[in-house]
């Protein structure tokens, strides 16, 4: 090839590459980003009925309950003021627990409960998700610091 | 005192960066030998300097001096001695101290390293990494002071996290940042030729042992982080996407395809602005992958610092570095055109397209990690990318680079021999196709095309790689030590995609509960649980259960998983049981005690997972025997000063 011919290649090829790249992501995170929504827009009824959503909060005290035996569970998110219980099949991670700020990703069921496919808590014990920590932020609480 | 004295050590260490900065570029400037021979008597006494902040952190730890906030925030006197010091860079402070301590050691390696290098090449290069150290100073000592006192020293202090109390995170940071530094050099390399003007063969031989170096321990620290993510975490992941991983995974793909853009302008001559640029590009993403880890803008397990002030200081450090570098580049670039062509079938195509292909996968990843970033900041909702994104949009590109490697590794350099690569090599894609089509199928009982392609892309590219090897051991052919590097981290790779494919394709993946004397049955081995005792550690409580492994009637393993719970921070930790062979990894993590004496489990089958890692360790040895080859053992040569005339 021609020096010529040869940047013509290269710059088509990065041409090529960008408009793959562009054209690839566009798609792609159009059809699966996971939204996050409010506990407040869940109760409002501000969310898509049948695609999957992220909620958060902190587990409300007290509220987690399980069949003795069995691997299925409920338990309640809060943002101190409103309230949504999450159902959940499986194993939760190792920093689950009450006032423990979390986020789950599910579906909205037709009894009310979410339905969670997967519960997230983060490994530290002061870490508290930042959807989490807005949300709180905005129904007035504010996490107590730890110096 | 003794910690105060860290701090004026740190500060001195500052000056003599400003000194190391400035004076060699200014000396190379000017052509004043003088000014220039300043830089390597001021990186010595740099590094000098931050090594004594560095003991004194240290010292701090292992001696437990509460009176200092990070050592109280970090470590506790029932901590393991060795944990006390991997705790020096357990958070934010003491991590960037290890990240300066990591520059000025690549420094005064190069300082050793460039003594057969024109004065001026040498006084630039030490002059630039000067001028990072210049940066990454002042953010220690405005921002993340480690050396900070509390007003009233703690009787004992909160520990360090306890995911963080393992020995992979030991070795694990270091290594990352090892690589992560280390891709300063290429890029000092890179500006020193701009700004000089002069760019041939030669500069590329400097520049690419380094730059594999850099790659190599980055590499190694890569494997490591997910090695350590698969048993600490807890539940059996080797890779989650996650920003932070992204963020040390995008440099990777960079320096990948810079060393491979750096054989062209070695070989040949070409492509030297790319070259350029993919190193200003290498190093900036390393950059900033710092800013995300450190700046807390996104969700992650890594992001344990969030302080706005910080994240100004790298947002701005990261503008200043990439603003100048690229100015530079559109100054200097256009001027290093090169005039040799060559064939399309012919190596430097294969590379090029390696280059193309790597640099849309890093920008694809690049993408999805800030993507979430840029939406909010627009005020359009708060949105996660997944890892099906991700996986998607890296194996688009990364699966046609798998089949190309075996072709171009082969082929010649300019005028390419794609006829005699068919006929010598074609009964490898024979064997490779039959092999993924029968293999999968015989030994898991399924047929995946997905997997059928990713198999054959894997095995293409072992096969290719030891093709050349297995010839050169009956005498028929004969390579240098940096074609062998080559040919094994090429094989490395290909160890590295059979081992993703078969364990994504055909891992198993079983939540249940279970109690005393039940068992699960997963992939044909029975896992029965014998009981559950209590434990302790040295800063711990557990919860121990004993399941014992069975293949039909034979017994191969007893598994011990526990969920500790560390009393200073109050924080539960699954540590997995798990029995690892070449061929699959059986896993087994508790989860909750369920109530009534039975327990909610994971228990796992990851077949070929140990491939993954495996093929990374290959890739670095690889590395590191093309770095030792021969030609580039320290030369001392005085260079023609006509082959600048030449380029232009």
């Amino acid at each position: 090839m021609t020096p010529r011919q040869q940047r013509m290649l290269s710059v088509g090829l990065l041409l090529g590459g960008l408009a793959l790249v562009s054209a690839l992501s566009i798609g792609a995170f159009k059809e699966n980003t996971g939204f996050y929504f409010e506990l407040d827009q869940v109760a409002a009824g501000d969310t898509p009925p049948d695609r999957a959503f992220r909620v958060g909060g902190l587990v409300k005290e007290g509220s987690l309950f399980r069949e003795p035996g069995s691997l299925e569970l409920e338990f309640t998110l809060t943002d101190t003021k409103n309230e949504l219980v999450v159902a959940y099949t499986g194993v939760l991670p190792d920093l689950f627990r009450d006032g423990q700020g979390i986020i789950a990703r599910g579906q909205l069921g037709e009894d009310g409960r979410f339905v969670a496919e997967e519960v997230l808590a983060k490994h530290d014990e002061n870490y508290m998700p930042p959807e989490v920590a807005d949300s709180l932020e905005r129904q007035g609480y504010k996490p107590a610091e730890e110096g | 005192m003794i910690p105060e004295l860290g701090q004026i050590a740190l500060l001195i260490a500052f000056m003599l960066a400003v000194v190391q900065g400035v004076m060699p570029l200014v000396g190379a400037h000017r052509n004043d030998s003088v000014w220039m021979q300043v830089a390597r008597p001021a990186a010595f006494a740099q590094f000098g300097f931050v090594a004594i902040a560095f003991g004194i952190l240290t010292s701090a730890f292992i001696n437990n001096d509460f009176s200092l906030q990070y050592v109280a925030s970090n470590s506790n006197t029932a901590l393991p001695l060795m944990f006390r010091v991997a705790a020096v860079w357990g958070a934010h402070e003491g991590s960037m101290l290890l990240w300066i301590l990591i520059l000025s050691t690549w420094t005064i390696a190069v300082a050793f390293g460039s003594r057969s290098l024109p004065e001026p090449v040498a006084a630039r290069v030490i002059g630039v990494l000067g001028l990072l150290s210049v940066g990454t100073l002042a953010f220690t000592l405005f921002t993340s002071n480690p050396f900070l006192r509390l007003d009233i020293a703690p009787v004992d202090g909160r520990d360090l996290n306890p995911l963080l109390q393992d020995p992979a995170l030991v070795i694990h940071p270091p290594m990352l940042y090892i690589g992560y530094v280390g891709l300063s050099v290429a890029f000092a390399f890179a500006i020193a030729a701009m700004l000089s003007g002069e760019l041939d063969r030669q500069w590329a031989r400097w520049t690419r042992p380094w730059t594999t170096a850099a790659w190599v321990f980055l590499t190694l620290g890569i494997a490591l982080g997910s090695w350590w993510a698969y048993y600490e975490l807890g539940w059996g992941g080797w890779w989650f996407w996650d920003p932070v991983e992204n963020a040390s995974f995008m440099p990777w793909l960079a320096a990948t395809a810079l060393f491979h853009s750096l054989a062209v302008t070695e070989t040949r001559g070409l492509f030297k602005s790319w070259t350029l640029l993919l190193a200003i590009m290498a190093f900036s993403l390393s950059l900033l992958g710092t800013f995300l880890v450190r700046s807390g803008v996104l969700v992650s397990v890594h992001a344990f610092a969030s302080d706005p002030a910080r994240g100004y200081f790298i947002l701005a450090f990261l503008f200043v570095v990439i603003f100048c570098a690229l100015a530079l580049y559109a100054w200097r670039a256009p001027s290093l055109d090169s005039q040799a062509g060559f064939q399309p079938t012919a190596r430097e195509t294969f590379l090029l397209l390696n280059n193309v292909l790597l640099v849309v996968a890093a920008t694809l990843i690049l993408i999805g990690t800030l993507y979430p970033l840029i939406i909010e900041h627009l005020g359009m909702g708060k949105v996660s990318v997944g890892p099906e994104v991700f996986e998607l949009v890296f194996i688009i590109p990364m699966l046609p680079l798998t089949f190309l490697i075996g072709v171009g590794m082969h082929t010649t350099w300019r005028t390419g021999n794609l006829d005699q690569v068919w006929k010598q090599y074609r009964w490898i894609g024979a064997v490779t196709l039959l092999v993924a089509i029968a293999g999968p199928w015989l030994f898991y009982g399924k047929f995946m095309p997905m997997t059928v392609i990713g198999v054959s892309a894997g095995l293409w590219v072992i096969l290719a790689s030891v093709a050349t090897p297995v010839r050169a051991a009956f005498g028929k052919a004969t390579m240098t030590r940096a074609q062998t590097g080559m040919h094994l981290a090429h094989l490395g790779v290909g160890l590295f995609t059979v081992g993703a494919v078969v364990v994504s394709s055909f891992g198993l993946e079983t939540d249940r509960a279970i109690r005393s004397g039940q068992s699960i049955t997963v992939a044909g081995y029975d896992i029965t649980m014998d009981g559950i005792e209590d434990g302790t550690g040295p800063n711990y409580v557990a919860r121990r259960g004993t399941f014992t492994v069975k293949q039909g009637e034979e017994s191969i393993s007893v598994l011990y998983p526990e969920k500790r719970n560390y009393t200073t921070q109050v924080s539960e930790m699954t540590e997995a049981g798990i029995d690892a062979t070449l061929a699959r990894d059986l896993f087994i993590a508790m989860g909750d005690d369920l109530g009534d004496g039975s327990w909610s489990v994971r228990v796992q089958y990851k077949p070929m997972i140990r491939l993954i890692w495996l093929g990374a360790l290959v890739m670095a040895f690889g590395g590191l025997l093309a770095i030792t080859d021969v030609r580039y053992r320290a030369r001392v040569r005085k260079r023609k000063p006509a082959a600048k005339a030449v380029e232009a």
